[in-house]
């Protein structure tokens, strides 16, 4: 994807020499760059956005912790340092949803046309629309933290622990805003991405060890919810911030991280090359 | 005179449907090229081939002598593309969007702010350039879709259907606009549904009907095949009607087309109304309502197709995006 490749045409005769058509890694990342700034500024811009951005942790967390803190572990404080992991994931994974809802919407509104129609590197919108939604997800985690540190959520890893589990939540958001990707380029409208995408991410993220331990549900789910990439994510980010084993969650998360990007890479560059 | 576009035999196919079937076409440089045609007629994808959005089937085509196919990026280097919907961010300001689009042609960050500060007065936009252009009326988007196109002064400038859902207003200030390339040397491109527009911006005229190019020429040219007007007759009695058609065949030597209340004919010379109204008289037929208008496309095509121009709906749209 650095480059501008031109592909022979259905006539083409003879080779031509393509060496002008080739636009250089760096110029590819500074046009990805520049749309990363756009994709910013648009989060900055959208009130409702950034609404949601501020209040929707807010919401999940005191509601989850007060509503069945008590009921779940006898009380709300157990629940809370049980949660937090599981709601930062939640909360990454469901923001995830964005990336192609907004690459399915620019496709419609006719912007991928503007920007296809410039010198630019073909790969830059897709480039500048991912890395603008790891800062939203990253904006998500910072909040969803300080909401959990508000209501005394001290995690024992301390800073590098939590600081460890961001990484690790983003790595793994980065790897499913592939599988958003391609499931917007390939909708024929911003909507239907979103009931989609709907339906796939609540199963993945409640039916996981996010809200409840897996071995609490009944025994036809629980070992579905304990092979769910998503318990090896919320898992990995308890032992980092509560303390636990580390080495076995982190490997499968890093292993789950892997195989999705391996098998939504490809796929959302070909939808996107297809759409655009 | 050189070309800027040259394209011979470009087909197209959407699951099966051809939305072009063999179209030539010649820009010249520096003129603008009209091109004339209802919904579906192929207008859009002929343009989205010649702005490397999408590769033909077959045929080829040359902008400022590079191949859309083989060497994009050259072609991508010379053009400016306004499209049907005015593709810009609404949640950005006006400036935010010209110096986006500045930046990714490799502006410095001063020389983008200079490039989108010009152009915005350019465009009378001076005093929403600091407003999101969700704010923006249809015809001030339009401008700021334009300046977007034209931040990197192409050469060449693709403008499908500028005006369609504009209002008279913002329709006439952006026809000065475009004048106002044309005097600075920019070839455009212009697709349009109106024969007027066409008529007032273009110096040749090609006419694309299912995909085929059914007339080539100028304005005048075309004028000249459909009908400089068009007179329309309305009986107080229609039963009136067949001999008012009679008296107008006779004066006009044309076939009229009726549809049993209004009588239709195309005129080339506005002299034949008075002798019409005095044939009327003479033979007791009392007038409703008489009028000398411009043709309408769909009389445009009927004169040069033999059919009116069918409505293929949105089809040409979904195909073109897919």
């Amino acid at each position: 994807m650095s480059a501008v490749t031109a592909r022979p045409s259905a006539d083409a005769s003879g080779a031509v020499p393509q060496i002008s058509q080739r636009i250089s890694p760096v110029v590819t990342v500074r046009n990805g760059l520049q749309l990363t700034w756009r994709s910013v500024l648009k989060i900055k811009a959208n009130p409702e956005e950034v609404f949601g951005l501020m209040l929707q942790p807010v919401m999940f967390v005191t509601l989850f912790v007060f509503v069945f803190g008590q009921a779940m572990m006898g009380d709300w404080q157990t629940y809370r340092d049980f949660l937090m992991p599981g709601i930062i994931a939640q909360s990454v994974i469901f923001a995830t949803m964005g990336t192609g809802f907004s690459l399915s919407q620019d496709v419609e509104k006719g912007i991928f046309d503007r920007f296809r129609s410039l010198p630019i590197a073909r790969s830059a919108p897709l480039i500048g629309a991912i890395l603008g939604d790891l800062v939203r997800y990253a904006i998500t985690v910072v909040m969803v933290l300080l909401v959990g540190l508000a209501i005394g959520f001290r995690p024992e890893g301390g800073f590098l622990g939590v600081l460890a589990a961001a990484a690790l939540v983003l790595l793994f958001a980065f790897a499913l805003c592939w599988m958003s990707a391609f499931v917007g380029m390939l909708a024929r409208t911003p909507m239907a991405v979103q009931s989609f995408a709907m339906i796939l991410l609540f199963p993945l993220t409640f039916g996981s060890s996010a809200f409840v331990a897996p071995d609490d549900m009944p025994g036809w789910l629980a070992p579905i919810a304990a092979n769910n990439p998503v318990t090896h994510v919320v898992d990995a980010m308890r032992a980092l911030m509560l303390g636990g084993d580390v080495a076995g969650p982190v490997f499968w998360t890093l292993v789950w991280a892997v195989i999705i990007t391996a098998i939504f890479f490809p796929l959302a560059v070909w939808a996107y090359r297809r759409r655009t | 005179m050189t070309d800027a576009i040259r394209a011979e035999g470009l087909v197209k196919e959407f699951k099966g449907k051809r939305a072009l079937d063999g179209v030539d076409l010649t820009a010249r440089t520096g003129a603008v090229l009209g091109v004339l045609g209802p919904n579906g007629s192929g207008k859009t994808t002929t343009v989205r081939i010649l702005s490397t959005l999408l590769r033909p089937d077959g045929g080829y085509a040359t902008v400022g002598g590079f191949d859309v196919v083989r060497r994009p990026h050259e072609v991508r280097r010379q053009i400016g593309l306004t499209g049907q919907y005015a593709a810009v961010d609404a949640e950005l300001t006006g400036t935010q969007n010209l110096v986006l689009i500045a930046r990714l042609l490799g502006f410095g960050r001063a020389q983008a702010r200079t490039r989108a500060a010009e152009l915005l007065e350019r465009f009378g936009l001076d005093d929403a350039g600091d407003r999101q252009a969700k704010t923006y009326s249809g015809g001030m988007r339009r401008r700021l879709d334009l300046a977007a196109s034209l931040v990197g002064r192409p050469a060449l400038l693709y403008l499908d259907e500028p005006t369609t859902g504009l209002d008279p207003h913002s329709r006439n200030g952006l026809w000065a606009v475009v004048r106002d390339l044309v005097g600075d040397g920019v070839t455009v491109l212009l697709t349009t549904q109106y024969l007027e527009e066409a008529d007032q911006l273009a110096d040749d005229i090609m006419v694309l009907d299912h995909g085929r190019v059914i007339s080539k020429g100028t304005p005048e040219e075309l004028k000249n095949q459909a009908g400089d007007q068009v007179l329309e007759l309305r009986t107080v009695d229609s039963g009136q009607l067949p001999l008012a058609t009679k008296i107008i065949e006779a004066v006009t030597s044309t076939p009229v087309t009726t549809d049993g209340l209004v009588a239709n004919v195309p005129v080339t010379d506005a002299a034949v109304l008075p002798e019409v109204v005095r044939r009327l008289d003479e033979q007791g037929v009392t007038v409703g309502e008489l009028s000398l208008r411009k043709p309408s496309l769909d009389e445009v095509f009927l004169a040069l197709t033999g059919h009116t121009a069918e409505d293929a709906d949105s089809d040409d749209h979904e195909g073109a995006r897919s």
